[in-house]
């Protein structure tokens, strides 16, 4: 490779908000006055907030110059590990600026807005057939929000039958988000090991789980790409001591038509349908993190429910067994409309052919690669692989400067540092969305980065220097933190 | 299938790479009894203009303007979204960003959210605002956890007054904990009855919402006054109407030790609930208890201006279970469209708008009055206040449905002693021929 | 990172198997972490210490400390009354770094049993114990 794709676009300089503007100025165009001033109580009238006064050519030429500066998936790849960066189609953000989508209120009577109630239902339903669980409720608004929700079942289903319990087991590859959502809960997170082949053992399980135990939360595939092939003997462990099993569906990319989820011995689940049903990432977030259960937890999943009869779509309130509400209304309802636009596009049999081709990337990389990075777990993988900078090491170039120097090749850096089981972890995830070409692209930097770090550390040690900024001082930040102006 | 990009032949040259033989066989590791759902029995795909059919005809059997005239507010709120806001929001690079972990490509991102900090804080007057919760009520439940941790004490007075749903969502998240709620009251007057709080106890928060679910602006001085004589205990100010505070003085003006609602008036349109901004704001002293992402100022390798995630030790991804929360994804986007809102409507432009929805708001309470309507609460309000239309009402509510008008949310679905009372809700989008239309149709 | 060989191990020092220092001073036991420590942290971002009259016993958590990307715990290598805390810490948390013996001291304690300090290792050990644990 004789140059490196980075951008080498004009960069603006762009100032903060308010180092433009001028007193006075305006974005705004201010509705008709058709009424007359009312009194206010001098009491309680305050000054308005300082903000800066801009046109509206400010305004446009700000925002324009700072999305030059992002990365994007519109832009190029995301091999990031656990996050499924897959294209984001641009019909679904068509569908959820209708504007009987977006100008929609939540309180509206059920007899006037329909249309979204039976989306809401609709959506449920298709997440259920996918997965191969019984019940959804479409209201946390993340992964995360899912996951507490789970765990709010899995207490309520204790507390049901009579004995609480206080521990959750949780596998040491598991996402940050588990133990923390556990403890939301009151729950003491057991880390469970995983084996030398990078998964799950039951023998090491059945050591840990007890009476006291409420369940395990799983991530299948794991975080090292890996399925757990034993889920089923894990799953007959902990129903025997009266547990649960969550399963952490942040990599369901790999799965749809392929695992019944439910079938698998899992209870509970959550999906981010930010990850694998494609709705944008959006700088972080809005995402929406379903939950899926079998018969037997339906009665606990938050209210409202959506329920059809005759056709008829309508909000259902009563079930005295819900473990009650997480968001303020029905969900993030503009994602939820994405997701719906994205599965009523891809049907069944495409949705199926996107877990095998994210699967065969993933898989693609990881033997195409093996050579040069080293492989921690040489076996089959799911939608993602994870390798380590141990070679690089040697060079004392580490996993960070092999990211900061993939951005200069044109680039998102894939996971790093994460699981933290694996050390200088770097977890790639092509997707099913990024075509051979862009994937052999990125084999061909990921080589030519290796043989830099053997000819050349430093100008991995100096990376990036075409983005906006070089490293930046994350030390001064934390010490002296300056968190607005 | 336009996202799936993969040709027959590119398939076989990779599985070659690999070393198996079909796709079928790249699934080896999984058990056959998990296999059981390898035919995905959902509809038939649709082209894009089926699609586009198809949602046309679902969102056309909702109620919205300008078909229907809808006065309801009670945590959303109708406000015009300019149409440079909406195409700047539409760019790719912030629509489908990631998270920025990588400040070096995600300065547009970081700067972006660095802006919205800052106003988020100028509007509330507090020292330091995150980079969002996913909405008002979840930051309301995550304000009270913080206020636990904090001061250690396991109890919370929450104002009846606070919207319904969002104390149903705190009860939701406080049930495992077996921390304990204590409600106040409301008076008569509208607002919180905070003689609530003699003999409450040892408190780690008093929680009030201004304007409150009936659209009366709380005493928040009184409020911060009664709460701070145990020096330990957390004043928080909510709300759902953050253009109140174009208008009223801020929170932090008032004492509130945090303050926390929801942003979606600014900028977001309101997509039946979600998603939403959890706008989450505090004083300096509470940083580092702080839930959610924060982002800082800092210099690069050359000394340039640059922002960054930090204070990251907080957070689930490393403090793991001792976090002070669980959140990962936040509100990204909405909090961008939060911030391009402000800065579209600016200082000047905030203060005229929030006045203008003021006096719509008072011109349709004054007209309901002089029609003989009662307005029960006496309290000051912003944008909603409840009117309470006399016996027999509902059938004239749901007559006025099919002239096209929803007059106001029916209070006694979350009051059921609040019988013929109904919280309307007027903004700048509602024209004075529609305040006066809909005022004829309830006096006749 | 350092080399073992790099490393500052004063001698009239104890060290406790978490690499936390301990040593006399007059009627307290001045504590904090060894250069090893925090040469593996990083640069240090923030110091979370006890109040002053905790009452902590041997191996209770009296603190944490953070790097940018990372958070470790800090364990009492015996058991006492907090006497003292070093409040410099809070502003300038990179003494830990600079200067983790002397000015980047953490607590102070009055043991409750004098005897738990003999029980800490001398700075034979305590390399001892670095070179078993090595990569």
């Amino acid at each position: 490779m004789n140059e490196t794709v980075g951008t080498n676009g004009l960069i603006f300089n762009e100032p903060l908000l308010w180092e433009k503007g001028a007193a006075g100025r305006t974005g705004f165009s201010m509705p008709r006055r058709d009424v007359d001033n009312a009194p206010v109580d001098e009491n309680l009238a305050g000054e308005g907030p300082d903000f800066p006064d801009l046109s509206e050519v400010d305004l446009v030429r700000h925002y324009m110059r700072l999305s030059q500066w992002n990365f994007s998936v519109d832009t190029g790849m995301y091999p990031l590990g656990s996050c499924t960066m897959k294209y984001n189609p641009k019909t679904n953000e068509r569908q959820a600026a209708l504007p009987g989508i977006a100008g929609a209120h939540p309180l509206l009577p059920e007899a006037l807005c329909q249309g979204t109630l039976q989306l809401i239902h609709e959506l449920s339903d298709s997440l259920c057939r996918i997965t191969g669980m019984d019940a959804v409720s479409l209201q946390p608004a993340a992964g995360a929000h899912g996951e507490l929700t789970g765990m709010l079942i899995i207490y309520a289903h204790h507390v049901a039958k009579g004995k609480k319990r206080s521990k959750i087991l949780i596998p040491d590859t598991a996402h940050g988000t588990n133990p923390a959502s556990a403890s939301l809960c009151g729950f003491a997170s057991i880390p469970l090991a995983s084996n030398e082949k990078g998964i799950l053992d039951p023998a090491t399980l059945a050591e840990l789980m007890d009476e006291d135990t409420a369940g395990i939360m799983v991530t299948n595939p794991n975080t090292l790409g890996l399925f757990e092939e034993n889920i089923t003997e894990v799953a007959k462990i902990v129903h025997d001591k009266g547990g649960l099993v969550y399963c952490d569906g942040a990599n369901m990319n790999a799965l749809m038509g392929q695992v019944n989820m439910k079938d698998s011995g899992v209870d509970l689940l959550h999906l981010n349908l930010h990850k694998t049903f494609s709705t944008p990432h959006g700088g972080g977030g809005p995402g929406a993190g379903p939950v899926c259960v079998t018969k037997a937890l339906e009665p606990f999943l938050p209210v409202p429910r959506v329920v059809e009869e005759n056709g008829r779509y309508a909000f259902s309130w009563d079930h005295p067994q819900s473990v009650g509400k997480l968001h303020a209304f029905w969900g993030n309802f503009g994602i939820l409309v994405r997701a719906y636009s994205y599965i009523r596009s891809m049907g069944g049999e495409n949705l199926k052919k996107a877990s095998q081709l994210a699967v065969l990337n993933a898989n693609y990389i990881k033997e195409r690669l093996k050579g040069t990075y080293h492989l921690p777990y040489d076996r089959p993988c799911m939608h993602e692989c994870v390798f380590t900078d141990k070679h690089q090491q040697a060079h004392k170039v580490s996993t960070l400067d092999i990211a900061k120097r993939l951005m200069e090749y044109g680039f998102h850096p894939p996971t790093v540092y994460f699981p933290l089981v694996v050390s200088g972890a770097l977890m790639i995830e092509p997707t099913e969305t990024e075509c051979k070409a862009d994937i052999d692209r990125f084999i061909e930097a990921m080589k030519a980065i290796d043989a830099e770090a053997k000819e050349n550390p430093d100008l991995l040690h100096d990376a990036p220097k075409i983005p906006k900024v070089r490293r930046l001082d994350e030390v001064a930040a934390a010490r002296k933190p300056c968190l607005k102006d | 299938m336009r996202y799936l990009p993969h040709t027959e032949a590119e398939i076989e040259e990779m599985l070659q790479a690999i070393g198996v033989k079909s796709l079928r066989e790249l699934f080896s590791p999984v058990p056959e009894s998990c296999c059981t759902l390898t035919h995905l029995d959902l509809p038939e795909p649709f082209t894009e203009w089926e699609l586009d059919r198809h949602m046309q005809a679902l969102a056309g059997t909702t109620a919205v303007s300008p078909d229907y005239k809808v006065f309801l507010g009670a945590g959303s709120y109708e406000h015009h979204i300019p149409a440079a806001a909406a195409y700047v929001l539409s760019r790719g690079e912030f629509v489908t960003a990631y998270t920025p972990y990588q400040p070096e490509v995600s300065q547009g991102t970081l700067q972006a959210i660095y802006e919205y900090q800052t106003l988020v804080s100028r509007l509330l007057g507090m020292d330091v605002a995150n980079a969002s919760m996913y909405d008002g009520a979840s930051a309301l439940a995550e304000a009270l956890l913080m206020a636990i941790r904090m001061t250690r004490r396991g109890k919370v007075a929450l104002s009846a007054a606070v919207h319904p749903l969002y104390r149903k969502v705190v009860e939701t998240y406080l049930a495992p904990t077996g921390y304990e709620i204590v409600e106040l009251p409301f008076g008569e007057n509208g607002r919180t009855d905070l003689s609530g709080l003699d003999g409450a106890g040892e408190l780690a928060a008093v929680a009030v919402q201004s304007p409150n679910f009936f659209g009366c602006v709380e005493d928040l001085q009184a409020a911060a006054a009664a709460a701070h004589q145990d020096e330990k205990t957390l004043f928080i100010v909510g709300f759902t109407e953050p253009l109140a505070y174009g208008l009223y003085k801020n929170p932090g003006s008032q004492g509130a030790d945090i303050s926390c609602g929801e942003g979606q008036s600014f900028g977001i349109p309101r997509s039946f609930g979600g998603p939403g901004l959890g706008m989450f704001a505090a004083k300096q002293k509470c940083l580092r208890q702080m839930p959610g992402r924060l982002i800082g100022k800092t210099t690069d390798a050359e000394g340039k201006r640059g922002f960054v995630l930090t204070l990251a030790t907080r957070e689930q991804h490393i403090r793991r279970e001792k976090a002070t929360s669980n959140i990962c994804s936040n509100q990204g986007l909405c909090a961008t469209s939060a911030a391009v809102y402000m800065a579209a409507l600016g200082g000047t432009g905030i203060r005229q708008l929030a006045r203008l929805n003021y006096d719509k708001s008072e011109y349709l309470k004054r007209s309901l009055a002089g029609a003989g309507i009662s307005i029960p609460f006496s309290a000051p309000t912003f944008n909603e206040f409840v009117a309470d239309f006399g016996d027999g009402f509902e059938g004239a509510w749901k007559r006025l449905l099919e002239k096209k008008i929803v007059a106001g949310l029916r209070l006694a679905r979350f009051f059921p002693e609040m019988k013929d009372r109904y919280l309307l809700c007027a903004t700048e989008t509602h024209a004075k021929e529609d305040l006066d239309a809909l005022v004829k149709e309830v006096s006749s | 990172m350092k080399e073992i060989g790099e490393l500052v191990l004063p001698e009239d020092v104890r060290y406790a198997e978490d690499h936390e220092w301990a040593k006399q001073n007059g009627k307290t036991i001045r504590i904090g972490i060894s250069d090893y420590a925090q040469d593996q942290l990083g640069d240090i971002v923030f110091v979370e210490l006890p109040q002053t009259g905790d009452v902590l016993a041997k191996g209770d958590e009296f603190g944490t400390v953070e790097s940018v990307k990372a958070v470790s715990e800090l364990y009492m290598p015996l058991g006492g009354k907090i006497a003292a805390v070093n409040a410099a810490l809070e502003d300038a948390p990179e003494k830990v770094n600079d200067a983790p013996y002397t000015d980047g001291w953490m607590i102070e304690v009055e043991a409750e049993d004098p005897g738990e300090f003999n029980l800490l290792m001398d700075k034979k050990d305590y390399l001892k114990m670095l070179k078993g644990s090595a990569p």
